[in-house]
C-alpha cells in the first residue's frame, strides 16, 4: 500500500468515526414536535450502531476476501456504514441490513478494483486474483458457509504472527470484535492515538509483508492458531486481572474474548485447543462476580464465595473441557490449564479442592510448556497439596529468574507460604515488596492489607 | 451483558401442540446463527402452564396453585439467555428471529452485571 493511498483510508476512516458519533439524523417530522423526531433519530442512531456490531465482521471478513487487505475491507464496509447512517433513518431500516451493506460494499468495492487496476501496475497480480472472486463473488451472494470461512481468514489474518502481540489484540477488537478505537483505548488505559496508531501500523505490516487472506492448513496451521488463540486470551486475561488502572477486573473485556472464542469454536470443531481455551475463559470467568468485593476490592479464589459463582459458565466450561478431551486434546496447554480451572469449580468448598491432582495437572503443564510464571504456580499447587515447605522450595529455586524480577506474584506467593510456616517476619516483607512491585492500585492494597496482618500476627504470637 | 429473552405464550403453545417442521426448521436456523455468533448461552421451550405449578408467599404461609393458569394474560411459553454488548444488539437480533406471531420480552440479568 502507498503512502498516499494509506493517508486516504484513515481520513476516510476518520470521517465514518466522527459521524458515527455527533451526526443526529433528522427524518421528516412535523416541525412541532421536535421530541419526537429527535427521539426516533435517536433510536435508529441507536438501532445502526447495533447492526454494525453484528454485521461488521461478517462485512469487512466478506470484504477483505474480495480485496485481499483488511485496511481496504474496512474502509470499505466504514463507507458503507455512513450510506446507512444517511438513508435509514428517514428511508427506514432495511428489512436484512447486513446484505444491504454488503451490497452497497461491494458495489464501492467494484469500483474501486477497476480504478486500481487501471490506474496501479504494481497491483496487476491482485487485480487478476480479484477479478476471478469478484466475477463469482459479486453476482451471488455468499453463503453461510462462507462467511463461516471469510472470519476465519479474517481471524488468521488479524492475529498473523507478523504483528506484534499489542497490534494483533487491537486489530482483532477492532474488525472483529467490532468495538471502535476508542473502546479499545479504554478497555486498554492507553490514549486513543496510541490504539489507533497500533491499528493503523498494523494493516499496513500486513500490506507491506503481503499476508495473504487464507484459512491456512497443512503444517502452518498449527502456528497460526496458535497465535488466534493467544490474542483471544489476552483479551481475556486483560478482562480478567487487569494490569493496571483502578479496577481489578474488566468483564466486558473477558465477554468479547469469550465470544471470539465462541465464534472460533463454531468454526473450528474438531480443533480440541480451541474448545479448551473456550473451557478455560468460562470456567474463569464464572467466577468473575466472585472476585471482587463490595468496594472493588480483589477476592483470591480461596475466599470467595463459591454460592456465587456462575454455575451456567462452570457446567458450560466444562462441557467444552469435555469436548476437547473427546477430540484427544486433554494434554494441550489450555486442555491442562482448564483442567485445573475445572479441580476449582467442582469443588464446593476450597477445602475439597483436589490439590494433589492440581498439582499433577502444573507437572505436565510445566513440562510441555515451561515457564517460570507457570513454576510459580506449581509452588502454589504443591504448596497446598504437599505442605508450604514443599511449596517454598519450588518458589526458592525461582527467586533468582531474571524474568519474574519485577512480577509482583513471586514476593506475594512466597509471602504466603512464609506466612504459613510462621516465618512473619519474612513475609510481610516479601508482602510489602510485592504491593511496591504490582501496578493494580486494587491489589497494592491487598498486599498491604496482608503485610499489616503479618505484623499483628507477629504482635499477638 | 446478559439479557433473557422471554418468548410470550400463543395458544399452540399453551395447546401443547409441537410446532411444525417447517417453523422448527427456520428456528432451528436463527438460533444456529446466534449460536455461530456466540451469543446464546441457553434456551429452552417451556412444557404448557397445566403441567406447572406456582408457589404463592403469604407470611410464613406457601400455598401450591397447581396450571393451568387461565386467568394469566400472557404466559411464558420458553426462554433465550443471550450474552450480547447492549440491549441495541439484543433487540436487533430478536428482530430477525422467523416469528410471526406472539411477543417478545428483553430483560437485562442485573445481578451478572454486578462485578
Amino acid at each position: 500500500m502507498t503512502a498516499g493511498r494509506s493517508k486516504s483510508a484513515r481520513s476516510r476512516c476518520t470521517r465514518a468515526c466522527e459521524r458515527t458519533r455527533t451526526v443526529i439524523p433528522r427524518p421528516d417530522a412535523a416541525p412541532e414536535d421536535p421530541d419526537r423526531s429527535e427521539r426516533a433519530a435517536r433510536d435508529a442512531h441507536r438501532a445502526i450502531e447495533a447492526i454494525w456490531r453484528i454485521e461488521s465482521a461478517r462485512l469487512i471478513a466478506g470484504l477483505a476476501r474480495l480485496v485481499g487487505d483488511i485496511g481496504t475491507a474496512e474502509e470499505l464496509a466504514q463507507d458503507a456504514l455512513v450510506a446507512a447512517l444517511e438513508q435509514w433513518p428517514t428511508a427506514g431500516v432495511p428489512e436484512k441490513p447486513g446484505p444491504w451493506l454488503m451490497a452497497t460494499a461491494r458495489h464501492r468495492a467494484t469500483d474501486l478494483i477497476r480504478r486500481r487496476r487501471t490506474l496501479e501496475r504494481k497491483y496487476e497480480e491482485l487485480g487478476r486474483d480479484v477479478a476471478r472472486d469478484q466475477d463469482g463473488a459479486a453476482s451471488e451472494p455468499s453463503t453461510e458457509d462462507d462467511f463461516g470461512d471469510d472470519i476465519l481468514g479474517l481471524m488468521f489474518m488479524a492475529c498473523h504472527p507478523v504483528l506484534s502481540k499489542d497490534a494483533r489484540v487491537a486489530l482483532t477488537l477492532r474488525v472483529l470484535g467490532g468495538l471502535t478505537t476508542d473502546e479499545i483505548a479504554r478497555a486498554f488505559l492507553v490514549p486513543v492515538s496510541t490504539i489507533a496508531q497500533r491499528i493503523v501500523r498494523a494493516k499496513r505490516t500486513l500490506a507491506e509483508t503481503h499476508v495473504r487472506f487464507e484459512v491456512p492448513s497443512g503444517p502452518g496451521r498449527a502456528a497460526r492458531l496458535a497465535s488466534v488463540l493467544e490474542v483471544i486470551y489476552l483479551i481475556f486475561n486483560e478482562g480478567y486481572s487487569a494490569t493496571e488502572g483502578e479496577d481489578w477486573v474488566r468483564p466486558a473485556l473477558c465477554e468479547d474474548a469469550i465470544r471470539l472464542g465462541r465464534i472460533l469454536a463454531e468454526l473450528t470443531p474438531d480443533e480440541s485447543e480451541v474448545h479448551a481455551l473456550v473451557a478455560l475463559m468460562e470456567l474463569h470467568a464464572s467466577r468473575l462476580r466472585a472476585r471482587v468485593g463490595p468496594s472493588g476490592e480483589p477476592i483470591l479464589l480461596l475466599d470467595q464465595d463459591r454460592a456465587t459463582w456462575d454455575r451456567l459458565l462452570i457446567g458450560r466450561g466444562l462441557a467444552a473441557l469435555e469436548r476437547a478431551e473427546r477430540l484427544g486434546g486433554a494434554m494441550g496447554p489450555y486442555a491442562l490449564q482448564a483442567a485445573i480451572a475445572a479441580c476449582h469449580a467442582r469443588a464446593t468448598t476450597a477445602a475439597e479442592t483436589d490439590w494433589p491432582r492440581i498439582s499433577a495437572l502444573y507437572d505436565a503443564l510445566a513440562q510441555l510448556v515451561p515457564s517460570p510464571v507457570v513454576e510459580l504456580n506449581r509452588a502454589v499447587a504443591v504448596g497446598m497439596a504437599f505442605g508450604p515447605q514443599a511449596g517454598l522450595d519450588v518458589v526458592d529455586a525461582l527467586v533468582s529468574e531474571p524474568s519474574l524480577k519485577a512480577y509482583h506474584l513471586l514476593p506475594a506467593v512466597r509471602a504466603d507460604l512464609l506466612r504459613k510456616l510462621g516465618r512473619l517476619d519474612e513475609a510481610r516483607a516479601e508482602f510489602e515488596r510485592a504491593a511496591l512491585l504490582t501496578e493494580n492500585t486494587r491489589e497494592r492494597e491487598l498486599l498491604r492489607r496482608r503485610a499489616a496482618e503479618c505484623a499483628a500476627e507477629r504482635m499477638s504470637g | 451483558m446478559r439479557v433473557l429473552i422471554l418468548a410470550k405464550e400463543s395458544k399452540q403453545s399453551e395447546a401443547g401442540t409441537p410446532p411444525t417442521a417447517e417453523a422448527m426448521a427456520e428456528y432451528q436456523k436463527f438460533n444456529g446463527e446466534l449460536v455461530k455468533a456466540g451469543v446464546v448461552v441457553a434456551s429452552g421451550r417451556l412444557s404448557p402452564s397445566s403441567q406447572g405449578k406456582r408457589v404463592q408467599f403469604d407470611g410464613k404461609k406457601r400455598t401450591v396453585i397447581d396450571g393451568p393458569f387461565a386467568e394469566s394474560k400472557e404466559l411464558v411459553a420458553g426462554y433465550w439467555l443471550w450474552e450480547v454488548r447492549s440491549l441495541a444488539e439484543a433487540l436487533e437480533w430478536l428482530k430477525r428471529a422467523p416469528y410471526d406471531g406472539g411477543t417478545f420480552e428483553v430483560r437485562e440479568v442485573a445481578m451478572h452485571e454486578g462485578v
